[in-house]
């Protein structure tokens, strides 16, 4: 009687979940093998024989890869710095703060806020065009296209990088530092031998990551690319409103499956390094 | 003596100093480039004019888009709000305390709405949100049932944190001992222990919630961000200064929860033992 009361409490969450989380992801999914008369088909994967498509999926790619690596190696970098830092001062709660808020500020805000920075009207671009002769748009406004997504994106990846990093980081050991001078290790060989091999496996992990943050995030490129489909979400994007017949919604759903397929095969990597990474946790 | 290589894992005070200096400089350069465009005239030079601008807001028919927009976002935080606070924690809870062999489960779930990007799942909240339309109205309210899934790796992560380092178990169990009933345990050990975790939790849903732009502008519901990207098509000044003021107050209301985080990490222990002679004494 009582364990069958206690189980009647977690009916409202499986409920909210399934209805909310399971099956949006199957009608998602499934919505990929559905034609316009609603039997079943592969014929939707025919968008996969898209040239178009196959770029996008490769910008993405390769978006997601840049702002990973320069997001993880500046953040490992600021966690280094922190490191140095009194761990309840100013400075660093200053900087708990900022990282915690940056790491979720995305989508139209963070749009706004580069055109602002380097917009074509913005001071940065006028005082480097007219003090130093450097016209960062020489080549034609590049801020609204693929390239201009970059810096926006580095904005809540290197602060993602420090929440996710720093505990890896601070777990290191002094004493492992100590055992390395006396045995007369430099400072070098003490990160070569000790320092980078332990780290390695929460540096690679938190660059997975990185890497599904970026591959997922659309409102940013929403927000600031508004023609065209250059990465996948804008894609599923034009999919979605271009929802004239149902195929074109059916489209959307294949496209949300070769996404997840991506994120699930990036997800199982990053937990299988995390579990490397715990044997130095104890 | 011989002589012992200095090493230790943080950089020298001049590298560390150097490193926070620049990437502060560097993150504040587009919160410095958007109050820069919020302080220009609408006829060339500088004035408070837009600041100003800002008190007639609600006047003004142009900013309905925003106002309403506004309006929608924040009931859509509280309707979330609610339901973490009244669904996800205390089945997160209840799963800690009864259920310890689902918590893995619980763990894996929670972390499906980050594998599974806000775009691909859009794709399956349509359908859901066709059907929930005809029953309970196309109104903006309903958002807050997608919302949760997206709030809740976030939600989940701070308040499963805060349950772990307090011994939620051996508590609780001493208070069933010392005859409390269940509404006792939660409403005088649980929920004051967990006030930290519960915080960032309801923090962090408003800024997500508040910050959200994927589902409700691909559902064409209004909401914050999406009448601010409309708005800044008419009138840039406002949308910028609206965005830089909202980021203000999310950074404000995080540095001090994170203060709050570390007063508390410290007297922890001390804490947790006045606590447990406090249930004895009453």
């Amino acid at each position: 009687m009582k364990r069958k009361l206690s189980w009647l409490g977690l009916v409202p969450f499986t409920v909210y979940i399934f209805a909310f989380l399971v099956v949006p992801t199957l009608l998602a999914v499934g919505s990929g093998f559905v034609d316009a008369a609603g039997g079943f088909t592969w014929g939707n994967f025919s968008v996969y024989e898209n040239p178009v498509v196959w770029r996008t999926f490769g910008s993405s790619t390769l978006i997601s890869m840049v702002t990973a690596v320069i997001g993880a190696v500046v953040g490992a970098l600021v966690c280094w710095a922190l490191t140095g830092v009194q761990p309840g001062g100013p400075i660093r709660r200053a900087m708990d703060a900022a990282a915690s808020v940056l790491a979720q500020f995305g989508g139209v805000m963070l749009a706004f806020a580069f055109i602002a920075t380097m917009g074509a009207q913005s001071i940065l671009r006028i005082w480097l065009r007219d003090t130093w002769g450097v016209d960062i748009y020489a080549e034609g406004v590049w801020l609204y296209e693929l390239p201009g997504l970059v810096l926006p994106y580095l904005y809540f990846q290197i602060p993602l990088m420090v929440i996710t990093f720093l505990p890896a980081i601070e777990r290191l050991r002094p004493q492992w530092a100590e055992s390395s001078a006396t045995l007369g290790a430099t400072r070098w060989q003490y990160w070569r031998y000790v320092g980078f091999p332990v780290l390695a496996p929460s540096f690679l992990g938190a660059l997975l990551l990185l890497f599904a943050n970026s591959f997922s995030s659309y409102a940013t490129a929403a927000a600031l690319i508004s023609q065209g489909a250059q990465i996948v979400p804008l894609q599923i994007r034009a999919a979605l409103i271009g929802e004239t017949g149902a195929s074109v919604a059916n489209t959307a759903g294949v496209l949300a499956l070769g996404m997840i397929i991506v994120m699930a095969v990036v997800m199982s990597l990053y937990s299988l390094l995390m579990r490397r990474a715990a044997r130095w946790q104890q | 003596m011989a002589a012992v290589n200095r090493v230790s894992t943080p950089p020298s005070p001049a590298a560390r100093r150097t490193i926070l200096l620049v990437i502060s400089v560097l993150f504040l350069l587009p919160l410095a480039a958007m109050a820069e465009f919020t302080l220009r005239s609408t006829a060339g030079g500088y004035s408070l004019e837009h600041w100003i601008g800002l008190g007639s807001l609600q006047e003004s028919r142009q900013y309905r888009a925003l106002t309403r927009g506004l309006g929608n976002s924040l009931v859509l935080s509280a309707l979330s709000l609610g339901l973490v606070l009244g669904v996800f924690a205390p089945t997160v809870i209840w799963v800690h305390l009864r259920f310890p062999k689902l918590q893995r489960i619980l763990d894996l779930l929670t972390v499906l709405p980050i594998a599974i990007p806000a775009i691909a799942l859009v794709v399956g909240f349509a359908p859901v949100y066709r059907i929930l339309g005809r029953t309970l109205g196309s109104g903006e309210w309903t958002l807050f049932l997608a919302y949760g899934v997206l709030v809740l790796p976030f939600a989940y992560r701070a308040i499963a944190a805060d349950l772990q380092g307090m011994d939620a178990r051996v508590l609780s169990e001493a208070a069933r001992t010392l005859g409390a009933g269940w509404p006792a345990v939660f409403g005088r050990i649980l929920i004051p222990g967990l006030r930290r975790g519960l915080l960032s939790a309801s923090l962090l849903t408003v800024a997500i919630v508040m910050g959200e732009f994927t589902v409700s502008s691909l559902l064409s519901r209004d909401t914050f961000q999406t009448g601010l990207l409309q708005i800044s098509q008419t009138d840039p000044y406002i949308a910028v200064l609206v965005s830089l003021l909202s980021l203000l107050i999310m950074f404000a209301l995080l540095a001090l929860v994170s203060g709050m985080g570390n007063t508390r990490r410290r007297s922890t222990r001390r804490r947790t033992l006045t606590r447990k002679k406090d249930q004895n004494v009453t």
